[in-house]
């Protein structure tokens, strides 16, 4: 069954996003990655160790560019300053590639977004070319702000980042993904398959997760079961539920039972 | 002699540009990004971009994340 995935012009077969972040290697993020079947994977941007050996290895030479869609993000930044300026190195480091993970916190203990900063950079980065990709939280209102700024996609938290928590209000996704023209993905909080396939059947566009991975005891092995998560939940959210009821409904037929008179 | 702060540590250039002190790094030809006093310096413009005294360079590379 066809059902990409349209993000700022570009088709994706895979609704899975998945962070680098957090692994034992760059083999093990390299096996993850491929185990995920994610098309979009998303990178840091630090400052290079000046110490380092000539040839030392890269992650950009284990999950390439030239295969897959490198989404850099601005993690770690705590002002739309930092934000705007990370993303500029990194259109740098990608050789003009536009497409960015705008994400602005606001503290380190929940690493919530600083919407105020969020909203400010998103414009700015709009305003120079960017297509943006915005983390922010499951308010409704902002997310449609985000949207008719001219953000590609909007990314709600389900849980804090890196809390496992899931998507704790399915009803503010709901109320987001009401309105929205630009594909909603949920980024941080995923912490199992279930979760996963919880956010699909919701209508998710995709999800964006790291920790759930990479923190997993075998993370290739999370990153399949991710994969076919997703793939479920999308499906049964195309397929559409069947509806709840109170009374038990028998799934064989009445007629024909041998103790019938 | 040039007197910079390359990602926040001192530093004396032999060279006079950007391609200079990627080279003294032993950087060249990584995947790297180059900021001097809060303005991206293009790659293209690595080897005419002249550094001065005071300078403030980053140098950026892509690491794992989410």
């Amino acid at each position: 069954m066809s059902d990409p995935l349209h993000i700022a012009g570009k088709t994706y077969q895979s609704r899975l996003l998945i962070g680098t972040g957090k692994y034992k290697d760059f083999e093990q993020t390299r096996q993850a990655v491929e185990a995920s079947g994610a098309e979009i994977v998303t990178v840091a941007v630090r400052r290079t160790n000046l110490g380092q050996e000539p040839g030392e290895p890269n992650l950009l030479n284990f999950v390439t560019p030239d295969k897959y869609t490198i989404l850099p993000n601005t993690a770690g930044c705590f002002n739309a300053e930092d934000a705007v300026r990370t993303c500029k190195l990194a259109r740098e480091l990608l050789d003009g590639h536009n497409l960015v993970k705008l994400e602005v916190l606001g503290d380190q203990k929940t690493l919530y977004p600083n919407i105020a900063h969020t909203v400010r950079a998103a414009q700015q980065l709009v305003d120079d070319g960017f297509d943006v990709m915005v983390y922010t939280n499951d308010d409704p209102i902002v997310a449609k702000e985000l949207e008719d700024m001219g953000c590609v996609s909007v990314m709600p938290l389900g849980s804090l980042i890196g809390s496992g928590l899931g998507v704790l209000n399915p009803h503010n996704l709901l109320l987001i993904m009401e309105e929205a023209k630009v594909p909603i993905l949920v980024d941080a909080g995923v912490g199992t398959p279930s979760d996963a396939t919880l956010a699909m059947e919701l209508g998710c566009d995709g999800i964006l997760m790291n920790s759930a991975i990479a923190h997993a005891r075998e993370p290739v092995l999370m990153a399949s079961a991710m994969k076919k998560a997703i793939e479920a939940g999308r499906e049964g959210f195309l397929a559409g539920r069947m509806p709840k009821r109170v009374f038990a409904n028998p799934s064989s037929p009445s007629e024909g039972l041998i103790s019938r008179d | 002699m040039t007197s910079l702060t390359v990602n926040g540590d001192p530093m004396t250039l032999d060279g006079t540009t950007v391609a200079d002190l990627v080279a003294q790094l032993q950087l060249s030809g990584r995947r790297l990004a180059v900021e001097v006093n809060r303005d991206i310096v293009p790659k293209s413009e690595h080897g005419q971009h002249r550094l001065h005294d005071g300078d403030v360079v980053e140098i950026v590379h892509a690491i794992g994340g989410g």
